[in-house]
């Protein structure tokens, strides 16, 4: 019985362990190995030659590479931005007592279920030049039609990810606000706070550690995103939409370049670590303030 | 509960913005039944005779009639669809089971290694599929097989056929198990924040009671923790019915998902609207029938994740 209950924890862990173990870890070892080779899918792994850093150096001076990077920074950062800015505007608006308001909820969040294949399906049809939605109705009311998926291939690769993901902010936000202590609102409508400065002052201050988590949930996720953009424009016209998940499927599947692909994946691997680390650091740090402010009020109490 | 009066213009807004949220969608629905002479000869709006010709030439090598106006059918659907089925329900069962337990483990038991796991679970929730697409290519094609040679790899190939050894690339397990190491990390760490809230005494009443370790966990802890199991079953399996790159770089011909099926068709020279709207239709069905019946699941599961973080 004793051995027993000792052993349990490791018998609950191992299935876990040993999955997470061979299956992502063993992989990511296998990758970062991988990326100091000059390897090609036709040789096994102990075949290829090594060449130590030459991958990485490679693709820094890369220019192709270097381009793909910053059109997923610049998709990543955009995206964040604007879901931030309407999601937690509309929260802020629509924190009311209304009839519905799960039915919306439920209708909010269909976009962000439904599989990226088919948004990308969905928004490949809208853009269209001729047959598209956009320009139809654009041309209807008289205007000129948008080459949406030409010369603004990132912007509207842009609007698509808003479409999708800003209801995941806004629901958080949602839940953030409806959680607020209402002690504190009262107090400032009571001091003849107005809803602006209710917002700027209060609203917004108390969410704030709830918004940056979220924010940097929502920017690891946004490095992700890749069959949207895949189906949509398949990284063109050009690079100008190919993100760097894009171009490593392709330099490993069509260039046939496993080596210079592993490099690029461990790139965005360390950029993705950077931000969990920042997320970890924030979330702890505001842990600690939580709990230093608890100890004052019990000390003056 | 008292609901507050709004004005008109609030209205205005939410009827809009529900306009656009389920816009794009009502649309594909419309569309996929159109012919395409009437999606591309701009029949805008609802007037059109609607035709389920598109479902049928989709599903064709699953329908017990041949449609009249198919000669040969060319997009095997159905095939698909059974796989993205298989694939999807057995990794979130697995996911389900094993994430739970690890949970459940990380939450109660103080363990030697236990800040380590929980650690390295948390860090590898950020890693993209398509950091994994070439480690993850390499390993299932060369190094997770079973020799030829071997006694278990030769019953295989001498009661299932085929030549080489026998790998898990091209099979419906080789992707199962890539999915649910894949939703682990999320699933247990999810799942953690609801293990937390079930009271102690609880478990401990039952311990005196004489059940062991197992039992308290499988006939008090389980059926506690519904509501998060729930949540974190469609996440995985949104996952698992969803992903593309992964499953197009381990599956063959007879493993094929459905989002392989639609990108391959997409790219091809000349789109067929109509068709490829249906087949994108039948794959976001199931997750929309989800998200309507389950929507407080999930919107608890997503708060939960973000916010107790």
């Amino acid at each position: 019985m004793n051995t027993a209950n000792r052993l349990a924890p490791y018998m609950f862990m191992a299935p876990a362990a040993v999955i997470m173990g061979l299956c992502l870890l063993y992989p990511l070892g296998y990758m970062i190995y991988g990326s100091f080779l000059d390897w090609n899918p036709s040789q096994s792994i102990g075949e290829a030659d090594f060449v130590g850093f030459k991958n990485y150096i490679n693709l820094f001076f890369d220019p192709a590479f270097r381009e793909s990077l910053g059109v997923t920074l610049t998709f990543a950062v955009s995206v964040v931005i604007a879901e931030l800015v309407i999601g937690v505007g509309l929260a802020l608006l629509l924190d009311r007592n209304i009839r519905g308001m799960s039915l919306l909820r439920t209708l909010f969040i269909l976009p962000m279920m439904i599989a990226p294949v088919v948004v990308g399906l969905m928004w490949r049809y809208m853009y269209h030049p001729t047959v598209g939605t956009f320009n139809r109705f654009l041309k209807s009311i008289g205007l000129e039609g948008v080459d949406w998926l030409g010369q603004n291939a990132l912007l509207s690769v842009i609007i698509a990810d808003i479409w999708q993901w800003t209801p995941f902010i806004f629901i958080l936000s949602l839940a953030a606000l409806q959680s607020l202590p209402r002690s504190a609102l009262e107090a400032a409508r009571i001091d003849g706070a107005t809803n602006w400065q209710q917002i700027v002052y209060i609203k917004i201050p108390l969410m704030m550690p709830v918004l940056i988590v979220t924010a940097l949930l929502r920017l690891i996720d946004a490095f992700k995103v890749l069959e949207v953009i895949l189906v949509m424009t398949e990284g063109g016209p050009g690079l100008s939409t190919e993100i760097v998940a894009l171009r490593i499927s392709r330099t490993a599947t069509e260039f046939r370049e496993l080596g210079t692909a592993a490099a690029m994946s461990n790139y965005l691997l360390i950029l993705l670590l950077l931000l969990t680390v920042a997320m970890f650091a924030f979330t702890r740090f505001q842990d600690a303030r939580a709990a230093r402010l608890a100890r004052q009020v019990q000390e003056e109490g | 509960m008292q609901y507050q009066r709004q004005n008109p213009a609030f209205f205005a807004l939410l009827v809009a913005l529900i306009f656009m949220a389920v816009g794009p969608i009502v649309l594909m629905f419309a569309n996929s039944f159109k012919l395409d002479v009437d999606i591309i000869g701009g029949t805008t709006g609802l007037l059109f005779l609607p035709t389920i010709q598109n479902y049928e030439t989709a599903l064709c090598d699953v329908l017990w009639y041949e449609p009249e106006h198919l000669d040969f059918c060319a997009l095997k659907f159905g095939g698909a669809f059974v796989n993205s089925l298989i694939i999807a329900l057995v990794s979130t069962l697995l996911t389900l089971v094993i994430g739970t337990m690890a949970a459940y483990a990380l939450v109660r038991f103080r363990f030697f290694g236990r800040d380590t796991v929980s650690l390295t679970t948390l860090t590898v929730r950020m890693v993209p599929p398509a950091v994994l697409l070439v480690p993850v290519f390499g390993l299932w094609n060369n190094e997770f097989c079973i020799d030829k040679a071997t006694y278990v790899g030769g019953w295989i190939r001498d009661t299932f056929g085929g030549r080489g050894d026998v790998c898990l690339a091209g099979t419906h397990s080789g992707i199962i198990l890539i999915y649910v190491a894949m939703n682990l990390p999320f699933v247990i760490w999810i799942l953690q924040s609801f293990i937390v809230q079930v009271p102690r005494s609880l478990e401990e009443s039952a311990r005196v009671d004489g059940a062991g370790p197992f039992q308290v966990f499988f006939k008090i802890v389980l059926p506690l923790i519904k509501p998060g199991l729930a949540a974190a079953a469609i996440f995985t399996f949104r996952i698992a019915w969803n992903e593309y790159l992964l499953a197009s770089a381990l599956s063959d011909r007879n493993t094929k998902t459905v989002p392989i099926l639609i990108v391959n068709n997409m790219s091809e020279f000349n789109v067929e609207w109509g068709v490829i709207m249906a087949t994108g239709m039948l794959l976001a069905i199931p997750p929309i029938i989800f998200t309507l019946f389950a929507s407080r699941q999930i919107i608890t599961g997503m708060t939960a994740g973000a916010v107790k973080g």
